[in-house]
């Protein structure tokens, strides 16, 4: 169309004979309209594409939606028909009303605080330390290999059976939480770091070397960037494990908090707390890791690495 | 430029030593383009870590035409450009490590995009770029350090063979257009001789110099194209790939 219009204003004559110009406006048009049919049927199967993409979507939703809504219509008919026995099993409205009462205490910030603070401390504890660790393990290839079989044999103890052993060293409370919080996820958090870090394209390393770079260049400008989504896969195992190990240090030395709920709990046979706690940590778990999906999506949209994949 | 006199070099494992380069010489002119081929496995890399100082020699001398090391480009053969920088990042890698990113070095840097088509592109990441386009913006990321000396290992051997002979007369028409000395290190016959002043033949591990031979080709055009089309270019390939032939004995699906 800038074509046309150049040749119009090329050839002045032209303007002033109304049915050229009739005929110049005529095969404006129709080019333009074809192009505008031509977009309106790609447009309509992309329509078509992205309407059928949501549609699968949100039949997806609707039947995970139905599975959580069957059982727990299931169970409530369960429970009041007698088939379990309520006191034990609890129900969907038992455990609202149970939820609501927390609510009215206003207990229930108090104690979700409480393990979400732990929580979140632990974890970020757990990635600086296994960072700060892994790059010094990268660092000292003498060192990684002293250490190597003593980070395999702390990794794989049961570190529940830690909990008892943190109270008698450090005592009760949310310090004794914390290192317990942490005992789950460090030790296979540097591991699964260090290992990134090792396999670092040796190339990339070359090129910092070739341009002049040293350890601390190789480190800052190929090691850790090239690792990031290394980074992120651990942090997404290692907020889940943040909450059990909070959850276990609670049950040995909690006086607040979900894992003191569960065990006070069962020790004065509220079955129906035990249960709201269980369920409230279930949608926390779940909120957490979403969090960290969500900065990972944005990292990924940002860095164009999204596309490549 | 540089000289390499009587170098030997071996690689130690507890399998024992391996024998790399052995009483190797040459010697570089400043300007020149020299490439090196040689039997694969034959230790072409450990040549060029040698001259890039990465390594250094265990017997023998390198010497270089002035009292100080030359600054080095290096170009590999993946361009290694990283994901999570957009080119213009990339291509101030060098600078920054060196610290030496000044409004001269952007300058300059945003000179050398412009010259070579990717000013455009300074912004985007390495993955939306076609592999000649990455090909170049790895070579601005060596030449922003204006390197005395290239070494080239391989870096076109990642392409397919249209993008391959596309990028060469580029970036060959670029190293000569701002007066480097360049080695490359290829299998390709071909491409030796038609980007080089000289090829030097080497043997199979460990590397010695069997052949220097300098290259004359009476071209019609400044393309590697005409390069390839000169009447001397198949006199010169066939005494290539009988030396070549020898040293690698019946293995020739190397070349």
């Amino acid at each position: 169309m800038r074509d046309i219009c150049r040749t119009r204003s090329q050839l002045p004559g032209q303007e002033k004979n109304p049915e050229a110009a009739e005929r110049m406006d005529d095969e404006e048009n129709k080019p333009a309209g074809r192009v505008k049919d031509r977009k309106k049927t790609v447009m309509s199967d992309q329509e078509r594409y992205v309407h059928e993409h949501r549609k699968k979507h949100h039949q997806i939703t609707a039947l995970r939606l139905f599975i959580l809504a069957a059982f727990l219509i299931l169970w409530e008919i369960a429970a009041k028909t007698g088939l379990i026995d309520s006191f034990f099993f609890a129900s969907p409205s038992i455990i609202a009303k149970c939820f609501l009462e927390l609510l009215e205490k206003n207990t229930l910030g108090v104690h979700l605080a409480a393990s979400i603070g732990e929580v979140l401390f632990s974890f970020a504890l757990i990635i600086t330390l296994s960072l700060a660790a892994a790059v010094l393990l990268w660092w000292s290839d003498f060192l990684s290999r002293i250490l190597e079989p003593f980070l395999v044999v702390l990794n794989s103890l049961p570190k529940s059976a830690l909990a008892p052993l943190i109270i008698v060293w450090i005592g009760t409370g949310t310090k004794a939480i914390i290192a317990a919080g942490i005992s789950v996820a460090l030790f296979g958090s540097i591991i699964s770091l260090y290992s990134g870090f090792r396999e670092t394209d040796e190339e990339k390393i070359l090129l910092v070397r070739c341009l002049g770079g040293r350890k601390r260049d190789v480190l800052a400008k190929v090691v850790l960037p090239s690792g990031i989504p290394n980074i992120f896969s651990v942090m997404k195992v290692n907020i889940g494990l943040a909450l059990v190990g909070v959850v276990i240090g609670e049950f040995f030395a909690g006086r607040v908090g979900l894992g003191y709920l569960i065990i006070y709990g069962t020790q004065v046979f509220q079955l129906d707390l035990v249960l709201t706690s269980i369920i409230l940590l279930c949608i926390l778990a779940m909120l957490m890791y979403q969090a960290l999906q969500l900065i990972e999506h944005r990292y990924y949209r940002k860095t164009g690495l999204e596309n490549m994949k | 430029m540089i000289t390499f006199d009587n170098v030997s070099f071996a690689y130690h494992s507890l399998r024992g030593e391996t024998r790399a380069v052995s009483r190797l010489s040459f010697r570089v002119e400043p300007k020149s383009f020299v490439s090196m081929v040689g039997p694969s496995g034959c230790g072409k890399s450990t040549i060029l870590s040698l001259i890039a100082g990465i390594l250094s020699p265990q017997e023998g001398e390198i010497r270089y035409d002035s009292d100080k090391k030359p600054v080095i480009g290096y170009m590999l053969q993946k361009d290694h450009l990283f994901y999570w920088r957009t080119i213009w990042q990339n291509c101030l890698l060098g600078p920054e490590i060196q610290k030496t990113v000044d409004e001269n070095t952007k300058a300059r840097l945003a000179q050398l995009l412009r010259e070579y088509g990717l000013w455009e592109f300074k912004d985007k990441k390495p993955q939306e770029l076609s592999g000649g386009m990455r090909q170049r913006a790895a070579l601005i990321r060596t030449l922003i350090l204006n390197p005395e000396l290239l070494l080239l290992d391989e870096p076109f051997s990642a392409l397919d063979f249209q993008t391959r002979l596309k990028v060469s007369d580029d970036i060959a028409r670029i190293i000569r257009e701002q007066e480097k000395t360049a080695i490359l290190i290829t299998h390709d016959l071909q491409e030796a001789i038609s980007l080089g002043d000289r090829v030097l033949v080497l043997s199979g591990r460990p590397a010695r110099l069997i052949r220097d031979v300098p290259i004359r080709l009476t071209k019609s055009g400044d393309d590697l194209l005409s390069a390839r089309n000169a009447p001397e270019f198949n006199g010169y390939f066939n005494m290539l790939w009988e030396d070549l032939r020898e040293e690698e004995g019946d293995n020739e699906g190397h070349l």
